[in-house]
C-alpha cells in the first residue's frame, strides 16, 4: 500500500510523515534485533540481561512508531505488516543498526553512539508539532537515558580497561564511525517535514552528539577519529549493506513462510 | 450522584482487583496507569498509559482490565492508550510502595537521583526491603524486568529488585 503511494509519483501532504516515522520505527526494529542476539550470549549474567532489557525498550520504540505509521497510511496496514512484510529496499534504517553485533566492544559502541544519537533526537522530536511522535519521543527518552548511561559506563569500562579491551574498543571505532555520518544528514523526507515546520533538524544535533562522544571517549583514554574519511551513506533511503537482508530473513521468517499465521 | 458517576465507580472499584502480572502485589490502580474513566456514547471509555515502551506486561493488563469488568456486568467497554504525558513512577500510590517493600522489593525512591545520562554518578541510597539496612550496592542497572534494578544488601547479603525512577 505504501509502495503504492510513492511510485503513483505525487508526493501527498503526509507521505514524508510517513516515511519518517518508518525511518524511526526501523531504527529501534532492527537494533533491537540485532543486540537480542545476545540473549543467552551476554559476557556475564547481569550484562545479558542489559543488554536484552535494551533490546526490549527498543521494540517497544519500534511498535509505537508503526503503530502511528499504520494510521498515518490507513486501510489495512498494521504494525505488524509494517515490520514483516516490507522489503529491505523499503527499511529506512541508519546503516549503523544493522552492522553485525561484533564482539562486545563493537555492540558497546554502537549502542553508545547510537543512544548518545537518539538521546538528543527524541529530546528534539518531544517538541514536534506533531503530538504522537512528541508523544512517543518524550516517553523513550526517559528509557534511552538509562541506555546511554549504561554504554558511556561500559566504554568507559573497555577503554580504560586492560590492553586487550582497549585494542578492542579501538578496532570498534574503525569499524563503525563511516556509519556516525549517516545519523545527521537529513533523507528528502526529513527536509520535507522540516520545511512543514514539524521536526527541527537532525544536523543541528551533531555538534553536542560529538562533544558526548569526545567527553566519553576522553575519559576512556580513545582518541575521536581525526581524519573523518569516506561517510557510508543510503540506508535511510533504502540501500543497504549486505547484512540487513540476513536480519530480515530471520525476522520475518515466519511471516515468509506462512503469510498473517497468528498465534 | 447521576447514573455515569454510579458506574464510573463501580468501575475504578473493580479495578482495584485487577494485578500486574509481573508484580502481583500491585493493582493497576496502585500502579497509576489508569488515568481516565468515562462513559462516552454509552460506552465505557477506560484510558491507560503504559509504564515502560516495551512492557509486555500492558497487553495482559488490558485484557485483564476487560475481563474485570466484562465479569462485573460492563458490556461496552473500550480501552484506550494514551502515552501523554509520560508514566511516572511518582504516580504510584503510597500504599503500593508498601506493598511492594512487603513483597521484597525496594520501592522507588521519591528524590530520584539517577535519572540523567552521565555515567558513573553517585549512587541513590537504596534501603533494603528486608532488613531495611542502607548499605546496599547496585549490582545492575537492569533486572528482571524493564522497571527494576538489581541491588545486594551489604548486611543481610540478599539480593534484591529495585523498582527504579522512570
Ligand atoms: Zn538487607
Amino acid at each position: 500500500m505504501l509502495t503504492t503511494m510513492i511510485s503513483n509519483g505525487s508526493m501527498l501532504h503526509t507521505d514524508s510523515l510517513i516515511h519518517y516515522t518508518l525511518h524511526l520505527a526501523d531504527n529501534a526494529l532492527i537494533l533491537s534485533q540485532r543486540n537480542s542476539e545476545w540473549c543467552g550470549h551476554g559476557p556475564v549474567l547481569e550484562q545479558d540481561i542489559a543488554i536484552t532489557n535494551i533490546s526490549l525498550d527498543l521494540l517497544g520504540q519500534a511498535r509505537n512508531f508503526y503503530q502511528y505509521a499504520a494510521i498515518l497510511i490507513g486501510g489495512t496496514a498494521s504494525e505488524d505488516k509494517l515490520a514483516y512484510h516490507r522489503n529491505e529496499n523499503e527499511f529506512k534504517n541508519c546503516l549503523l543498526a544493522e552492522q553485525p553485533k561484533g564482539d562486545w566492544a563493537v555492540t558497546i559502541l554502537r549502542q553508545f553512539i547510537f543512544s548518545a544519537y537518539q538521546y538528543l533526537l527524541y529530546r528534539q522530536l518531544a517538541k514536534s508539532t506533531d503530538h504522537q511522535l512528541a508523544a512517543i519521543a518524550s516517553k523513550a527518552v526517559k528509557e534511552v537515558t538509562y541506555h546511554l548511561r549504561w554504554s558511556s559506563e561500559w566504554v568507559i569500562r573497555l577503554g580504560d580497561g586492560t590492553a586487550e579491551s582497549h585494542a578492542r574498543m579501538v578496532n570498534a571505532i574503525q569499524d563503525l564511525w563511516m556509519f556516525t555520518g549517516e545519523l545527521f544528514l537529513p533523507a528528502p523526507y526529513e527536509t520535507e517535514i522540516q520545511n512543514q515546520g514539524i521536526i527541527t533538524g537532525v544536523e543541528k544535533l551533531q555538534q553536542e552528539w560529538i562533544t558526548t562522544i569526545e567527553n566519553t571517549f576522553s575519559e576512556a583514554t580513545l582518541a575521536l577519529p581525526t581524519d573523518t574519511g569516506w561517510m557510508q551513506t543510503g540506508g535511510k533511503t533504502g540501500r543497504h549493506t549486505e547484512y540487513l537482508g540476513r536480519i530480515l530473513a530471520e525476522l520475518q521468517y515466519m511471516q515468509r513462510i506462512y503469510p498473517n499465521c497468528e498465534w | 450522584m447521576d447514573a455515569d458517576t454510579i458506574q464510573i465507580k463501580a468501575a475504578w472499584k473493580i479495578l482495584e482487583q485487577v494485578a500486574d502480572p509481573e508484580v502481583p502485589v500491585l493493582t493497576v490502580i496502585d500502579l497509576g496507569i489508569i488515568r481516565h474513566i468515562d462513559i462516552v456514547e454509552h460506552r465505557l471509555q477506560i484510558t491507560i498509559t503504559p509504564t515502560y515502551t516495551g512492557c509486555p506486561a500492558m497487553d495482559v493488563m488490558s485484557m485483564g482490565i476487560r475481563m474485570a469488568l466484562l465479569e462485573n456486568g460492563f458490556k461496552h467497554i473500550e480501552i484506550k492508550q494514551v502515552l501523554s504525558p509520560a508514566w511516572t513512577t511518582d504516580w504510584m500510590s503510597e500504599s503500593g510502595k508498601q506493598k511492594l517493600k512487603a513483597y521484597g522489593i525496594a520501592p522507588p525512591n521519591t528524590t530520584q537521583a539517577v535519572c540523567t545520562p552521565q555515567s558513573f554518578q553517585q549512587e541513590e541510597s537504596i534501603q533494603c526491603p528486608l532488613c531495611n539496612s542502607y548499605h546496599t550496592q547496585l549490582i545492575s542497572q537492569f533486572g528482571s524486568t524493564a522497571c527494576k534494578a538489581l541491588y545486594k544488601c551489604d548486611d543481610c547479603k540478599e539480593p534484591f529488585d529495585y523498582f527504579k525512577c522512570h
